[in-house]
């Protein structure tokens, strides 16, 4: 070859590329004598342009790892950079270490990104289970450690609230640590065991269903046990004579409660204990436990009395059930109105059958909860508090990782965010021992400067893009309003 | 498990990148010039299992050709030895057709013959309702009886815009799609902006469209600037041809006698079989060959690339 034609050793089909000309990938060409790559990959520009975004594996050493992911249809095309990996500064008062604009609608766009180092920082966890894991403001514990408490419990789930400045900071030294290690595990998410003080041990994933003393919860409860049967009396009625729905908070009774009452389902005579709220919906009929209906009882008859025996009647028959069908017994009264248990009747079969259909699937959901109420703002503006403002007038939005967060009313920024919205591995801890969180503040450029923020230091969204060093491209997670859309205001 | 087979392809091919798209479903294969967009239909696992096998078939294809390259750029003839490679001898089959009357080189079914061959790995290790494996346009497709697919094309495949969808029935004997055309990624000696073809094989498909796009040509006409392939690329298959490099604005008259050319072409493949269906497209006009039913292509527009499932 005598021309000026180079070899390229991309690839093993070697290429003679002449100067200006690529070669037969496309990507590769001759720039002055040079072998440059020209764009990385067409074909998923493409695929950009169709309005999908490209894609978790970049990085060398994490291709496809075999499993296939299931997300909804794919969202928008543009690129955000997360805080993720950004660094943070120290002390704050430099700035961010990425403040990006980018154009969206011909209006200037600045992201200001940051990862944070969070003491005031801890998860909401929410584990959906009726079983008893562990009385209110009981200590939940990792590693032998106080790493938080159990909270108000909800509907169907019980709540952990965990780590927090008090254990990060405030105990031991090994309690700080154990408590980071949990948060980090929690929303990195991945698999984290606790015991409750005079609870359950559980093990608790974002996404997963909870292991409540090494058994997988299944479902969620379809109601209380009341609810229960005002869903499903139409459905026993005429082929049971009473139902009993166990449940550790509100145990119901159908031939008591109203809904059975409009049906027209007569007095049994059933006795049930523990404290009656109003008519066939009764409080503590039992323990707290991990057995029927998030009681400690194995065996559902001693949560009766003796039935009525001027109502009651031999061959009567009565269900008992828990609210996730997942526990039930079939009883006839006998001579003496004494409970046999007997066979299920097919009839009633299809009965549990739809309760437990009607469940949704058990799982553990974890929320961070941070505050950048602090000195992280100074990153962002030399007015740490008109960017509070900012906010709270939802002039500059705030993500986590791109991820959306509530933020709290009140003062400060505050914020929840689903960890599982975020991109894999978006938190990482210090030895302090505090959170690193991604936050990124999302603002017009105008309101910008006239926050007071650093807009010298303000650099184009392709210059970002471009610089070859270890960018890792995710996307969007499809669940997630992109984060340069919509929801930031324009300022009058 | 995973991890294992990751490692493994990546000892094989360390360039190679294997990638799932967003939306979780296709998967992205990537080789030097090998841009492979695939997506398997069936039982979650199944379709793992042949995404997997994708994969693993994927990491060597290149090496494997490359091994055969100096051949495989050569003129193809009757008595053609056939090479070593799976892949290779796809192509092969896929010209051979051609090589006693035409000038061409295995090469013109390279595409298709490496989505012909991912498909086959896919389909030998799981059971698939459907599945297509798009290599930079040309398409191989699998489809169980009572499956269809509906592609999308677009009239020049320089700008992606959707022109019109034609819908392939299992019943159908088309399981290949190939698009040709000198604005395309390859040379053409001819001056067609598309011709895409429905074959029974990708690779067939291939080859036709190269064929077709070929004849769609004004020998001699003064709007048409061609260059000899090797002063653009030293290492072309097509030596010193003249390779079409710009077409200036054609009356429409030119348009016709062009496209008439190829579609003269066209209908003699398909009477020997070797396409089913075949769309030319030269500066906005349109023509089809073969059957045009509900369930074939539309005349307006033509092209690669997009996918859809039905």
């Amino acid at each position: 070859m005598a021309d000026d034609a180079i070899r390229c050793d991309a690839c093993p089909v070697l290429c003679y590329i002449k100067p200006g000309r690529t070669g037969s990938c496309d990507r590769y060409g001759n720039h002055e004598g040079k072998l440059v790559r020209l764009d990385p990959h067409v074909v998923l520009d493409r695929v950009l342009e169709r309005g999908e975004s490209v894609v978790p594996f970049l990085d060398r050493g994490r291709d496809w790892d075999g499993t296939l992911i299931h997300q909804g249809a794919a969202s928008h095309g543009e690129t955000f950079v997360t805080a993720i990996g950004a660094g943070t500064t120290y002390p704050d008062y430099k700035p961010a270490p990425f403040i990006i604009s980018s154009q969206v609608e011909g209006v200037d766009m600045v992201t200001v990104v940051t990862e944070g180092i969070f003491s005031y920082c801890g998860v909401k966890v929410k584990i959906d289970t009726d079983r008893h894991l562990g009385p209110e403001c009981g200590t939940v514990r990792a590693q032998g450690e106080a790493v938080g408490h159990v909270t108000t419990s909800e509907y169907g789930s019980q709540m952990l609230s965990l780590g927090g400045v008090r254990h990060l900071t405030g105990g031991s030294r090994k309690e700080g640590t154990a408590t980071c290690d949990v948060l980090l595990s929690l929303c990195n998410g991945k698999a984290v065991e606790l015991k409750i003080d005079d609870g359950a041990k559980v093990v608790v994933q974002a996404g997963q269903p909870p292991i409540v003393d090494g058994v997988q919860e299944e479902r969620m409860r379809v109601g209380c046990g009341s609810a229960t049967i005002g869903m499903f009396a139409k459905q026993w009625f005429g082929k049971v004579d009473d139902v009993v729905v166990v449940d550790d908070h509100i145990t119901g009774v159908l031939s008591e409660h109203q809904a059975g009452k409009l049906l027209g389902v007569p007095e049994t005579g059933i006795k049930l204990k523990g404290r009656r709220s109003t008519p066939g919906r009764y409080f503590q009929v039992a323990e707290p436990g991990t057995s029927w209906g998030g009681t400690d009882i194995e065996d559902p008859l001693t949560i009766l009395g003796k039935f009525n025996a001027k109502k009651a009647w031999p061959g009567l028959r009565f269900l008992m059930v828990s609210t996730t069908g997942e526990h039930y017994g079939y009883f006839e009264l006998d001579e003496d109105l004494k409970p046999r248990e007997k066979d299920l009747p097919a009839a009633l079969r299809e009965s549990v059958a739809r309760i437990k259909e009607n469940c949704e699937p058990a799982l553990c959901t974890v929320l961070f909860m941070g505050g950048a109420g602090g000195s992280l703002r100074a990153g962002v503006t030399e007015n740490p508090v008109k960017l509070t403002h900012s906010v709270r007038d939802a002039l500059t939005r705030v993500t986590c990782g791109g991820a959306p967060v509530y933020v709290w009313p009140g003062g400060g920024i505050t914020f929840m965010a689903d960890v599982s919205r975020m991109p894999q591995n978006a938190f990482g801890s210090v030895p302090t021992p505090a959170l690193v969180a991604p936050i990124e503040f999302t603002l017009k450029l105008s309101d910008y400067a006239a926050l007071g923020g650093y807009t010298d230091h303000v650099r184009p969204l392709s210059s970002i893009v471009a610089e070859k060093e270890s960018r890792r491209r995710v996307a969007a997670h499809s669940e997630n309003p992109w984060p340069l859309e919509s929801g930031v205001k324009t300022k009058r | 498990m995973a991890a294992g087979i990751r490692s493994q392809n990546e000892e094989m091919n360390p360039r190679a990148q294997i990638r799932m798209l967003p939306d979780g479903r296709r998967l992205h294969l990537h080789d030097g010039p090998i841009d492979v967009i695939l997506e398997a239909f069936g039982p979650a696992c199944e379709i793992e299992a042949a995404y997997r096998a994708a994969s693993a078939r994927f990491v060597t294809v290149l090496d494997e050709l490359c091994g055969e390259l100096s051949f495989l750029r050569q003129s193809c003839s009757p008595e053609t030895a056939w090479p070593q490679g799976a892949t290779a001898r796809r192509m092969v089959a896929a010209v051979m057709p051609y090589a006693a009357e035409y000038f061409i080189t295995p090469m013109a079914a390279v595409a298709g013959a490496v989505a012909e061959e991912i498909l086959a790995a896919m389909v030998a290790a799981a059971d698939l309702s459907s599945a297509y494996v798009n290599d930079g346009g040309d398409i191989a497709l699998h489809m169980n009886p009572g499956e269809k697919f509906v592609v999308g094309m677009v009239e020049r495949p320089d700008r992606p815009s959707l022109m019109g969808t034609t819908t392939v029935h299992a019943a159908d004997s088309v399981r290949g799609i190939a698009t040709s055309g000198w604005r395309g990624r390859s040379f053409s000696l001819g001056i067609a902006d598309a011709v895409t073809v429905l074959a029974d094989r990708a690779g067939a498909a291939d080859a036709a469209a190269t064929i077709i796009a070929n004849a769609v040509d004004l020998p001699g006409h003064p709007a048409v600037v061609r260059v000899p392939a090797c002063t653009l690329a030293p290492d072309t298959d097509l030596g010193d041809r003249l390779v079409t490099q710009a077409v200036g604005d054609l009356t429409a008259e030119d348009v016709n006698h062009a496209l008439e050319a190829g579609a003269r072409t066209a209908e003699r493949l398909l009477k020997m079989g070797l396409i089913r269906t075949t769309a030319l497209s030269l500066q906005g006009t349109a023509r089809v060959v073969g059957p045009t039913g509900e369930s074939r292509m539309i005349a307006t527009s033509v092209h690669e690339r997009g996918l859809v499932h039905a």
